[in-house]
C-alpha cells in the first residue's frame, strides 16, 4: 500500500470516544439536508425537462460535425 | 526550456429546434450568429489567406479542397468578436473559438463567455422565428446516434520538438485523462461494446492512432500542421480527443494538466515508458469502466489503470517543478490534479461536485431511483442531453450550479467581462481592441493577421505571427494615441 493510500484510509476512520454520539447526530442531520436538497432538485428537474422526451431525443440528430 | 503554453479551444454546439420537420441546421446557425447586436456590430471578414488545414505535421501536404467562401458568405458565417475570439458556422454547427489565453483559468473564463454569447444570440434569434422553430443549443459531443462533433484544444509548442516525441509522450496521457475530464454518456455508440453509462462522450469515435482527419476515421492524435503563427518557431498542437465540459473545474484540469504534460514533453523529461499496446482500444476500455479500476496493457507487458498512468505523469511533473520557478496557478493545478486522482482511487462517486461524468451519473441515478426507471428510459436520455443545454434557466447543469451543487473556478462577473474584453496578455488583445475602436476600418482578421481599410486603393495587411505580442502592455499606448487606422499603421511603422 502506498503512502497516499494509507493517508486516505486514515482520514476515513470513524471518530472515537466522547465525540461519537454527537458526530452521529451531525451525520443524520447532514443526510436529512442532502435528501431535502435532492428532492428540491428533482422537482426542479421535472419542471425543466423537455416535454415529450422520447420524441425530442429521437429527433436529435447532428450531422456534419468537425 | 519549455515555451509558454498559449492555449485556445474551439467548441462545436449541437443545434436543433422544437419542430425538427424541415429544420435546417446550416441556415439556423447562420441566423443564430447574426442575431445578437453586439456580435453583428463587428463587420470584419475572416482572412483565410494564411490557412492551410491540409498540411500534415509529419511533413507532407494532402490534396483536398480548401475553404474559401465569397466575401458576402464570409461575413455571414464569420464573426470576429470583441473579446478577440471567433464565432462561426462550421459545417452544420455553430462554433466558438476562444481568444488565445496564457493560462487555463483565463481559458475557463473565455470558454464560458462563448456559451453566454451563444445563449444571448439564441434569445435574439428566437425572437425572429415562430415558437415551433425556436432553437436549442447543446454543449456536448454526440447525438447518441453515432454522430459526433468536436471540442478541439490548441497548444502553442516549439517547432524544434520532434512530432514523434509529442506523439509518444502525450498519447498515454490523452487516453487516460478522460477519468477527470470526460463528459459522461448514457450507452455506447459506433459499434463499441454495450454499456449503460460511460466516462467520455467521444471515446467510442476514435478509430486510429495518428492522422490528419477530424471527421472520418478520427485519430487520437491529430496531425494538422497549421500554426497560425511563425511557422519556423512554432507549431500548434491540435488536440481533438477531448470532450466539451460544462464543469469549470473539468475544463481547468483538462487544459491545465495537458499544458503541463506538454512542457514535460518539450523538455524531454518523461523517462518512464508508458506506451500503450493499443491506445485506440484502451481509450474505449477506460471510458466503459466507471469504477476507474480497469487496467490497460502497456507495450512493455505490464497492465496499469488510468489512475496509475496519470499518477506517473503527475509524479514526473512534481519532480520537474521542484527545481523550477513555478507560477501559483501551476502549483494549484498540481495540487488539484493529485487530489482528484486520490479521490478517484478511493471512490469516483465522491467527485459529484467536480467532474462532469460523475455529476451527471449521480444525478441520473438519483432520478432513476425516484422514478423507478432504468437507463433505457427516454427521460434518462433527455436528462443526459439536457445536462449540456446552455440555457441557464433550463439547462440541467445550470440548475445544479444555481443550487450551489457544483464547484466553480471563476465568477459570473469574470465571465461577463470576458464576453467583451480580450485577454490582456496575448495578441488577442490587439485584435479585440482594434475591432472595438476602429469598427468597419478593420476589414478583416484572422489568428495571425489584421486587414485595415485606410480608404486607400488597397487593403493593408498587418501580420501578427507572434502570439505573445500585441498585448496590453505593448500596444495600449499606441492604440490610445491613434485615432484612425491610418494613424495606427503610421505609428506602428515609426
Amino acid at each position: 500500500m502506498s503512502e497516499q493510500e494509507k493517508k486516505v484510509r486514515r482520514g476515513k476512520e470513524p471518530p472515537k470516544g466522547d465525540d461519537a454520539p454527537q458526530a452521529k447526530a451531525t451525520v443524520v442531520e447532514k443526510g436529512k439536508k442532502l435528501k431535502e436538497e435532492m428532492d428540491t432538485l428533482m422537482d426542479e428537474i421535472d419542471e425543466i425537462l423537455e416535454e415529450n422526451a422520447e420524441e425530442f431525443v429521437r429527433n436529435y440528430v447532428q450531422r456534419g460535425g468537425e | 526550456m519549455a515555451i509558454e503554453k498559449i492555449v485556445g479551444v474551439e467548441t462545436e454546439f449541437g443545434i436543433t429546434s422544437r419542430n425538427p420537420q424541415g429544420f435546417d441546421p446550416v441556415g439556423s446557425s447562420i441566423l443564430l450568429i447574426n442575431a445578437h447586436e453586439k456580435v453583428q456590430a463587428v463587420k470584419a471578414i475572416w482572412d483565410y489567406a494564411g490557412e492551410n488545414p491540409l498540411l500534415d505535421a509529419r511533413g507532407f501536404e494532402v490534396s483536398g479542397e480548401r475553404e474559401r467562401p465569397s466575401q458576402q458568405d464570409n461575413r455571414a458565417i464569420n464573426k470576429v468578436l470583441l473579446n478577440g475570439g471567433r464565432l462561426y458556422v462550421d459545417g452544420a454547427h455553430p462554433e466558438y473559438s476562444s481568444p488565445e489565453c496564457t493560462n487555463p483559468r483565463d481559458l475557463v473564463r473565455y470558454e464560458k463567455a462563448g456559451e453566454r454569447l451563444l445563449e444571448a444570440s439564441r434569445t435574439a434569434a428566437n425572437e425572429t422565428v415562430g415558437p415551433e422553430h425556436h432553437m436549442y443549443l447543446y454543449k456536448n459531443n454526440t447525438d447518441g446516434k453515432g454522430n459526433s462533433y468536436g471540442s478541439h484544444e490548441n497548444y502553442l509548442m516549439a517547432r524544434s520538438v520532434p512530432f514523434e516525441r509529442i506523439v509518444d509522450g502525450l498519447t498515454p496521457f490523452l487516453v487516460t485523462r478522460q477519468i477527470f475530464c470526460g463528459g459522461g454518456k448514457v450507452g455506447a455508440e459506433n459499434q463499441t461494446e454495450a454499456c449503460p453509462y460511460q466516462i467520455a462522450q467521444r471515446a467510442d469515435f476514435f478509430e486510429t492512432w495518428i492522422g490528419l482527419d477530424t471527421m472520418a476515421k478520427r485519430p487520437l492524435i491529430n496531425t494538422r500542421d497549421e500554426p497560425h503563427a511563425d511557422e519556423e518557431k512554432y507549431r500548434r498542437l491540435h488536440v481533438i480527443v477531448g470532450d466539451s465540459n460544462m464543469s469549470e473545474l473539468a475544463t481547468y484540469l483538462k487544459v491545465g494538466t495537458t499544458a503541463i504534460v506538454l512542457s514535460l514533453v518539450e523538455d524531454g523529461v518523461i523517462r518512464k515508458d508508458m506506451a500503450l499496446e493499443d491506445p485506440v482500444r484502451a481509450i474505449k476500455e477506460i471510458s466503459h469502466d466507471i469504477t476507474c479500476r480497469r487496467k490497460v496493457r502497456l507495450k512493455r507487458g505490464v497492465e496499469l489503470s488510468a489512475i496509475e498512468i496519470q499518477r506517473e505523469y503527475l509524479e514526473c511533473a512534481l519532480e520537474y517543478y521542484q527545481t523550477r520557478e513555478t507560477p501559483p496557478q501551476t502549483l494549484d493545478l498540481l495540487e488539484k490534479w493529485g487530489t482528484v486522482l486520490d479521490r478517484l482511487h478511493e471512490d469516483p462517486r465522491s467527485l459529484n461536485r467536480e467532474l462532469d461524468w460523475v455529476i451527471k451519473l449521480d444525478l441520473i441515478q438519483s432520478y432513476m431511483q425516484r422514478k423507478k426507471i432504468g437507463f433505457e428510459d427516454q427521460r434518462v436520455s433527455m436528462l443526459d442531453l439536457q445536462y449540456h443545454d446552455i440555457r441557464r434557466d433550463k439547462g440541467v447543469y445550470y440548475a445544479l450550479e444555481r443550487q450551489g451543487l457544483v464547484e466553480r473556478v471563476v465568477t459570473d462577473d469574470e465571465i461577463l467581462a470576458a464576453m467583451e474584453m480580450p485577454p490582456a496578455d496575448t495578441r488577442a488583445y490587439f485584435r479585440g481592441m482594434c475591432v472595438r475602436k476602429y469598427g468597419e476600418a478593420v476589414y478583416g482578421a484572422s489568428w495571425s493577421s489584421l486587414l485595415f481599410d485606410t480608404g486607400e486603393l488597397v487593403v493593408k495587411k498587418l501580420p501578427m505571427t507572434e502570439p505573445t505580442r500585441g498585448t496590453l502592455k505593448l500596444t495600449q499606448e499606441i492604440l490610445e494615441r491613434s485615432e484612425t487606422v491610418a494613424e495606427l499603421l503610421e505609428n506602428l511603422a515609426a
